[in-house]
């Protein structure tokens, strides 16, 4: 029972946890694509500027939170969104909407994306030095311990782990209710099928434009927070995001945003189940097993610090089977 | 050939562009031999050089091609740990031991085991279900790794605590750098193969992705690299600064990498006005008419991605040789990929003399740029402290991370007001 329940915290809440981030991370690209049809390769540092805000705000106001009951970082939430969205929106007028403008092929714009990247990264690293902060300045990260009858060990989860998990769901149906409901999210979608159509039928593209990144900016500040929130903020944290987010939209289809929510965690729980020593739930079959199979101390599929290569796999597995995703999103 | 149809250079338009900005060059590189002194001035020259090959691996896929590598970086590590691994002294201790056959027999296992992988996944032939033909085709795939990577820890493991690492393979240099290329080439010829005939981002994506991967192999194969703890220092070609002196024996490295540059250049010229480099521009200019024409436009992705490739791995082999040291923690997306990257949008994609202006000019930039970002920011946080307060530590690195900002914008201001770059690819028109 206590390997299960080890297996319960290493995979399962460790596989959501990464998960949920992916999978909010893949939303927004694959939003952007199905808009404006490039692969913004900023948003993982639009992930860290979010939280890079929220640790701003959480300095200078530490004890915001005690009022509700929350971390402080969460209560500055929704300034960091509003903040980020403005970014956001910012960089398209200055910087690819010109572009834009000059009817440039997509990878073009890429690479400017790529040069977005460059300058969070620099802006970001400038201000914040390069090591690595707790967003729980003058709190205390609360762990919840349960314990099951039966066993020693207790199943353990965070508190930013329960929020990470209620936000990600609020998120999600959020978004879907405002995907089929409102008619901008409708206009959102019929731009998305076709723009050309959408504007002859008198839809404001540019507002659309504007929402998409709203809501890319928003989606990035939550999962770049809740991460942070849960492990610590790095200002090299989009380093680790970039390849798993596409991975995780392109495995759900570009363009198709139920699918990054499935690619997300797909992504994640590949990464957790590929780095968890499988060694642990065997060896209590250790006795059992016949005597000329020697069990390892170590069946990890791969090590920690290989991590990266999961994703680069699913990556390179989906483009050769199925270039259009699990769940046939744009035709590429 | 009717003589009127060919290009001479009486038709040619006079190239004062070129002439002004290479006359400017090299004003700028003589203003840094007269302030920082000749042996500074000699290393900068032969870091542009080998940068420039870098460039120019990058303008054929960009520029003449239009294809994007965003994983230059791991090129030049793979080229660098190939000019490592054939040029530092043989390690005895690790071929006397027992370890070579151990791990020789490791490398068979791991080749039988691909082959046995294969083979089952072709037992569909034989009148086995295709999804039961997947299943067992995963799990002993699966299997077969685990027993393999099993066998490959426990050799390395006894590698890293006998005799460190496998040591080199005491050659020449050159021949590395070769095999370097050919490495990179290998690798370019697998992405490109899977991602080509897809869009371009996803070539972006996963050129990314293979460059940290190459990274993270070398950096954790300390077996194979030392990793963390770096080898050093690394021959060259040509006599060490100990035996003729620093600006001896860079000026003889410069006269090296020049050369070869001349050759590629040269080479790329050739091509780039054959009918071939006519059918590569064909491509990326309208490749929907250039399938009409019968051209395979697959194919010839293809073979200018692993050209490129070739370029990269050659010329990183070449730079790390210089730098002397081989540390995998030194290979940076922003040193090895960006700059390469701004140098060819800068100089002029698809154009080999622009290319090569921009290398020169971006590397000159990018290392005086060091000094002048410390000291605008010394500047700033004087300011900062008496107007906010504001009092940063660790003031040199963020510097440093002033100069990221700066490449960022400049990616952004060149491709918006100066997309064809400052000598603009010229294609030749034929009346």
């Amino acid at each position: 029972m206590n390997e299960l329940i080890y297996f319960f915290n290493y995979v399962v809440v460790a596989g959501s946890v990464t998960g949920c981030i992916y999978a909010m991370g893949a939303i927004g690209v694959t939003l952007i694509y199905s808009i404006l049809r490039f692969a913004h390769f900023a948003h993982a540092d639009m992930m860290t500027l979010g939280a890079f805000v929220v640790l701003l705000l959480t300095l200078a106001f530490p004890h915001a939170g005690d009022a509700l009951g929350l971390p402080t970082a969460i209560v500055m939430l929704p300034l960091a969104m509003i903040f980020t969205s403005l970014v956001a929106v910012g960089i398209d007028r200055v910087f690819y909407q010109p572009l834009r403008a000059h009817g440039v092929k997509p990878i073009v714009m890429v690479i400017a994306s790529l040069g977005v990247t460059l300058m969070l990264q620099g802006l970001i690293r400038l201000f914040s030095g390069t090591g690595a902060e707790s967003l729980y300045v003058e709190a205390r990260k609360a762990i919840f311990r349960i314990e099951l009858p039966g066993v020693t060990r207790p199943i353990i989860i965070t508190e930013p782990q329960v929020i990470l998990f209620v936000v990600t769901l609020v998120a999600v149906i959020g978004l879907h209710l405002f995907l089929t409901r409102a008619r901008l999210g409708k206009a959102m979608r019929a731009m998305s099928d076709n723009p050309d159509l959408a504007r002859a039928s008198g839809i404001n593209t540019k507002l659309i434009i504007t929402l998409t990144w709203v809501i890319a900016g928003s989606l990035a500040t939550l999962a770049g927070t809740l991460l942070s929130l849960d492990v610590a903020f790095k200002p090299d944290l989009s380093f680790f995001l970039l390849l798993p987010i596409f991975a995780a939209a392109i495995v759900g289809g570009v363009g198709h945003p139920y699918g990054a929510i499935a690619g997300g965690f797909l992504v994640g729980f590949a990464e957790t189940l590929a780095v968890f020593n499988w060694s642990v739930l065997l060896r209590p079959l250790r006795d059992s097993l016949p005597s000329w199979i020697e069990l390892p101390n170590n069946l990890a599929l791969v090590g920690t610090e290989y991590k990266i290569v999961v994703p680069f796999f699913i990556l390179i597995a989906v483009l050769i089977w199925r270039p259009t995703g699990l769940f046939k999103g744009k035709v590429i | 050939m009717n003589p009127s149809t060919q290009q001479t250079p009486s038709q040619r338009p006079f190239p004062r562009r070129e002439i002004l900005l290479f006359g400017g060059l090299a004003l700028v590189v003589l203003a840094v031999f007269a302030s920082m002194g000749p042996a500074y001035a000699t290393r900068m020259m032969v870091e542009a050089a080998c940068y420039a090959i870098l460039a120019l691996g990058l303008t054929i896929q960009w520029g003449y091609a239009g294809q994007f590598n965003a994983g230059i970086m791991g090129f030049v590590a793979l080229g660098g740990f190939s000019a490592t691994f054939f040029s530092i002294p043989v390690n005895h201790a690790f071929w006397a031991s027992d370890l070579p056959g151990r791990l020789g027999w490791v490398l068979l296992a791991i080749v039988a085991a691909v082959a046995l992988v294969f083979a089952v996944s072709r037992i569909d032939r034989l009148g086995v279900p295709r999804w039961l033909r997947t299943l067992i085709t995963v799990i002993v795939a699966l299997i077969a790794y685990l027993v393999v990577i099993s066998w490959l820890r426990s050799v390395t493991g006894d590698i890293e605590s006998q005799v460190e690492f496998i040591g080199g393979l005491g050659l020449p240099v050159w021949l590395g750098w070769i095999v370097g290329g050919v490495l990179a080439g290998g690798i370019g010829y697998v992405i490109g193969h899977i991602c080509l005939g897809l869009r371009s981002d996803y070539l972006v994506i996963a050129t990314l992705g293979i460059a940290e991967i190459i990274k993270a192999f070398l950096k954790n194969s300390d077996w194979l690299t030392r990793g963390t703890a770096t080898i050093s220092p690394l021959p060259w070609p040509v006599p060490d600064p100990g035996e003729v002196g620093f600006v001896t024996a860079r000026a003889l490295y410069f006269c090296v990498t020049a050369v070869l540059i001349a050759v590629i250049f040269f080479l790329l010229h050739r091509a780039y006005h054959a009918p071939w480099g006519r059918m590569i521009r064909a491509i990326r200019d309208n490749e929907v008419s250039a399938a009409a024409m019968g051209k395979s436009i697959n194919r010839r992705r293809q073979e200018i991605f692993v050209f490129g490739c070739i370029l990269m791995g050659l010329g990183g082999a070449v730079l790390t040789s210089f730098t002397g040291i081989f540390d995998p923690q030194g290979y940076l997306p922003l040193n090895h990929t960006f700059l390469v990257l701004v140098m060819v949008i800068l100089g002029g994609p698809g154009n080999n003399l622009g290319t090569l202006f921009g290398a020169v000019l971006v590397y000159v930039i990018w290392i005086m740029s060091g000094p002048l970002a410390l000291a605008l920011m010394h500047l700033v946080t004087a300011l900062g402290g008496d107007w906010f307060g504001w009092q940063p530590g660790n003031l040199d690195s963020r510097a440093l991370q002033a100069r990221v900002f700066v490449i960022g914008l400049l990616i952004l201001m060149v491709l918006r007001f100066a997309p064809r770059g400052m000598i603009p690819e010229r294609v030749a028109q034929h009346d």
